[in-house]
């Protein structure tokens, strides 16, 4: 507890060392992966490089499968995000605003796809799929999907009403607002930043996801399922390389500007209880 | 003070429960127009749930509300002609302070000038000129209480209320904002309920005051009229300083086995054997303690026949030079038989 004080001890130089090591055999694969996507050889992976390149980028612009693969996971992201900020928020909305019979249950239920094993949800997804007959299709991923993008969004609204007063929704109605008016002046305002993060999490979730989506893609393949398949049959490498960049880029950024938005303006929207 | 014709607020036999809870029993009153009524209780005692009966935060379970003679059952919180200083303010945090002045008149649709027009009129009342583009949070806690007074007066409801308005400021301040609340209430002209568990800030304020317990009313009256004449024995408590007799005392002072209540500056201290005057009750006792107050001392006497009385009395000479009043001296108290007030139970 006392080293995460501001003023709390200085780290000797063996945690110093062993912070260091963990920090690099995280992330110097990522680099390696990275830099092969700049390789000359396409059949193998070779250590140093033994050439810089850029064509892989064009390469795999124009290459169908790639193309098909970014707008399928695009459209799927999209959509899941947008059905779970909906979603997400009214359950929000409600389990903050009111009590009622069974509320606790259905906060349960709301979080636990995060907590099981993506490959029960994928698999019970997939039997009640096959029972009631449902063809694979975009709309098979979306559910599928939507099932943990939910739980993101309901988690970052959650937290924000708990922050937000009650008294804020009566003071809006007192001056004369009606509920919509209430909605659209104070509460999405004062919420705003959360669905944002929420948003961009949930797309990040559902762009890199891939067990769920192997049991609800049928012959479809998103992103990350193209790139399993490119491993195993790999056809001009640092094609897959170059996804992978993309990848890296599409799921890391969302997730770092979804930190910075929620840090800061955890301050104001505490402030005022 | 007090308007004639249609009164402000009517309660009619109002009921509001929680459950087993009775947070407002059988509740009555009326309260004119632009008067400033207070309702002043214990926590739990009914009165802020009285308050969002009237703004429309609560429904009652029975009886009936009216509003300038209008019933309001049914009409909700946005379509009554009333306003609320809320108790933790409930600024819009994402608001500038003018956005949140302004917000009534911004529902309202009033042109974006004219709203700015007004919003800086109404901080200039509230004593904020030039904090308009301020943000809440920049604001203390007094600054605050200003911005939610000013974003309810602005809409020139017919009745404000206010929850515990000053409740989260300190002494010094309170006492300001006291006396500032008083003297914008007759500018503005309109009615105020004021929800207080303070009985000093009741007592200042109000034209009329009621005492809440237990979901009821226990007496309602001008400040004056509740600290001499108390009901009951709850009120005589609760409103300022008390002694309330019982047994023999009741019987020796008030000549009957009731219950009286007298208010400790009403109780004088003469020498012991000294002539009681006409008019007064008398009892001999022995000075038990002093407490020095500043601009009062509070004596204690142990009553010869058994019981306790305190006295408050003032200090004029200044000092601590208190003669005849160093513990263990024997003293007689007298008292006008008028401030002997019988009190009842407590309902």
């Amino acid at each position: 507890m006392r080293s995460s004080s501001r003023q709390g001890p200085r780290a000797g130089i063996g945690l110093k060392a062993a912070t260091l090591g963990a920090v690099l055999f995280l992330h110097v694969p990522l680099l390696i992966i990275i830099l092969y996507a700049f390789s000359i050889e396409e059949r193998s992976f070779q250590f140093p490089i033994p050439g810089f390149t850029t064509q892989w980028f064009a390469v795999a612009w124009e290459r169908e499968d790639v193309r098909r693969a970014l707008w399928l996971s695009v459209k799927v992201g999209a959509i899941a995000t947008a059905a779970a900020l909906v979603m997400g928020t009214l359950a929000a909305a409600a389990v903050w605003r009111s009590r009622f019979f069974g509320r606790e249950a259905i906060s349960l239920l709301l979080i636990l796809p995060i907590a099981l094993p993506g490959i029960i949800t994928g698999i019970s997804l997939r039997s009640a799929m096959g029972l009631l007959e449902i063809p694979f299709s975009t709309w098979t991923l979306v559910i599928g999907h939507a099932t943990f993008c939910i739980v993101v969004v309901y988690n970052n609204v959650l937290a924000r009403f708990r922050r937000t007063s009650r008294a804020l929704i009566e003071a809006s109605m007192d001056l004369g607002a009606n509920g919509f008016q209430t909605l659209r002046h104070v509460i999405l305002p004062n919420i705003a930043t959360a669905l944002l993060a929420g948003g961009m999490l949930a797309f990040a979730l559902s762009f890199d996801e891939v067990i769920v989506t192997t049991f609800t893609a049928g012959q479809q393949a998103t992103l990350p399922i193209w790139m399993l398949s490119e491993l195993i049959r790999p056809r001009q490498r640092p094609v897959t390389n170059v996804v992978a960049v993309f990848v890296i880029a599409v799921t890391f950024i969302p997730i770092v500007l979804a930190f910075y938005l929620t840090r800061d303006t955890q301050d104001t929207a505490g402030a005022l209880k | 003070m007090a308007g004639e014709g249609v009164p402000a607020v009517t309660f009619q036999g109002v009921c509001r429960h929680f459950g087993e809870v009775r947070a407002v029993d059988e509740v009555s009153f009326s309260i004119a127009d632009g008067e400033f009524f207070s309702m002043l209780g214990p926590s739990g005692s009914g009165k802020t749930t009285c308050l969002r009966l009237i703004a429309g935060f609560e429904r009652p379970d029975r009886g009936h509300i009216q509003v300038h003679g209008v019933n309001v059952e049914g009409v909700p919180p946005f379509d009554r002609d009333v306003n609320t200083v809320f108790q933790d303010y409930a600024l819009f945090p994402h608001m500038s302070v003018g956005e949140n002045v302004e917000y009534g008149l911004m529902i309202r649709k009033v042109p974006r000038a004219e709203r700015r027009k007004r919003a800086e009129e109404m901080l200039g009342l509230v004593k904020l000129d030039g904090l308009y583009a301020r943000r809440p949070g920049q604001l203390s806690g007094g600054q605050r209480q200003r911005v939610a007074l000013a974003r309810a007066l602005i809409n020139r409801p017919r009745v404000l209320l206010l929850d515990e308005p000053l409740g989260a400021l300190d002494l010094k301040l309170r006492e300001a904002m006291q006396a500032e609340l008083k003297t914008i209430q007759r500018q503005v002209g309109i009615t105020f309920v004021y929800v207080t568990h303070d009985q000093g800030e009741a007592l200042s304020m109000s034209d009329r005051l009621a005492v809440f317990n237990h979901g009821r009313i226990e007496q309602i009256g001008a400040p004056a009229e509740v600290y001499d004449h108390p009901a009951t024995q709850f009120v005589a408590g609760f409103v300022g300083q008390t002694n309330l007799l019982e047994g023999y005392l009741a019987q020796r002072l008030g000549g009957f086995p009731a219950s009286y209540a007298v208010r400790p500056e009403r109780i004088r201290i003469l020498p012991a054997e000294a002539e009681v005057p006409p008019g007064f009750a008398s009892i001999d006792g022995r000075v038990s303690a002093v407490t020095y107050l500043g601009a009062n001392s509070r004596v204690e006497v142990e009553v010869d026949e058994g019981g306790r009385l305190q006295v408050v009395e003032q200090n004029v000479e200044g000092g601590m030079a208190m003669e005849g009043r160093a513990p263990g001296t024997a003293v007689r108290l007298v008292i006008e038989r008028r401030h002997i007030q019988a009190v009842s139970e407590s309902r």
